[in-house]
């Protein structure tokens, strides 16, 4: 019997490194301590000119929607937009944009090259919301339900499988 | 064993001067406040480069979060104040001295267990060791045949 401790501990940690390297679970990836609660007050002048303030009272519109923190000098911010565009056309999500740390020109730049997928920007020009909103870098997408309370977050740009197998489910759960 | 000292202090001090990298920024003018602020700098974790303190880190957000602590202390928040407002926006993990509640239990008592584990293995191995077997008769006749034959 005893010969086989060895076998079994080595069995026990080929099956935990199997479980822990398969697993989704990104390290970098802090879990937001935002989830279930209402979204940061915050106030923030459009990129769009002559367009009103974006406030918290935009988010909270009855239905879900999304808010994008993105910068136009964020290289997977330019890998996640074809999904933001779907978000907003097929999938017919309001998805708000914020600039984070972006100049304005370059931010609308930006949008003016690969399409605009935001029903509503706001510009956090020296990031402070984004800080309030426990961004730890760009892009991060959160997922509001109609009460204005953040349900869900994603880490990092929406692209391979993140969105059908990791928002989509979420935003499901909130129709 | 000199030379393992002398390369022990030489490694301390390189480290200890990586250590002393300033921040950048302007400091606070009140040095009391400035040494308050740089204190709790030391406590938060950098969310960009995970294993730095915000003090030591040059990522562009370690530095906002550097103004924002040094604003509060200048607004006369206490260091909880301080510390409160960063556990709300990014959670207990960006302090680097853990607090102790039921989620953080096993990471404080890990250590502990396993000291546990390594007195219950040395315990075991202990009993383990069995008086030896006595020589038989022919072991024995052997053992003086060899002595014998040394002579």
């Amino acid at each position: 019997m005893k010969r086989f401790v060895p076998l079994l501990v080595v069995s026990a940690l080929v099956l935990l490194f199997l479980v822990m390297m398969l697993s989704d679970r990104n390290p970098n990836e802090i879990d937001s301590v935002l989830i279930g609660r209402p979204a940061p007050e915050f106030s923030l002048v459009s990129l769009k000119e002559g367009a009103p303030a974006l406030t918290t009272a935009d988010l909270k519109t009855g239905a879900p929607v999304l808010v994008n923190f993105f910068a136009s000098w964020c290289v997977p911010c330019r890998a996640e937009h074809e999904n933001l565009m779907a978000l907003a056309g097929g999938y017919r999500v309001p998805v708000i944009g914020i600039a984070y740390k972006n100049d304005p020109d370059k931010a609308r730049g930006f949008l003016t090259e690969l399409g605009n997928p935001f029903s509503k920007t706001g510009l956090d020009l020296d990031g402070r919301v984004g800080i309030d909103w426990g961004v730890s870098g760009v892009p991060e997408t959160f997922l509001i339900d109609g009460d204005g309370v953040i349900r869900y977050r994603h880490w990092g740009p929406i692209v391979g499988d993140s969105l059908t197998e990791r928002l989509l489910p979420q935003l499901k759960a909130l129709q | 064993m000199i030379r393992s000292l002398t390369a022990f202090l030489m490694v301390l001090t390189l480290s200890l001067a990586v250590q002393a990298v300033a921040v950048d920024e302007k400091p606070l003018a009140d040095p009391v406040q400035e040494a308050r602020a740089r204190a709790l700098m030391k406590e938060f974790r950098c969310l960009v480069c995970q294993n730095q303190s915000i003090e030591d880190s040059n990522a562009e957000l370690a530095q906002d979060l550097r103004m924002i602590v040094r604003e509060r202390i200048a607004l006369g928040d206490s260091a909880d104040n301080v510390r409160a407002y960063m556990v709300d926006r990014y959670g207990d993990w960006v302090l680097l001295n853990p607090p102790l509640k039921s989620s953080t239990i096993f990471l404080w008592a890990s250590p502990f267990l396993v000291v546990l584990v390594i007195l219950f293995v040395l315990v075991g191995r202990g009993r383990r060791t069995v008086a030896p077997v006595p020589l038989s008769d022919e072991e024995t006749a052997k053992l003086a045949q060899l002595l014998e034959d040394t002579k």
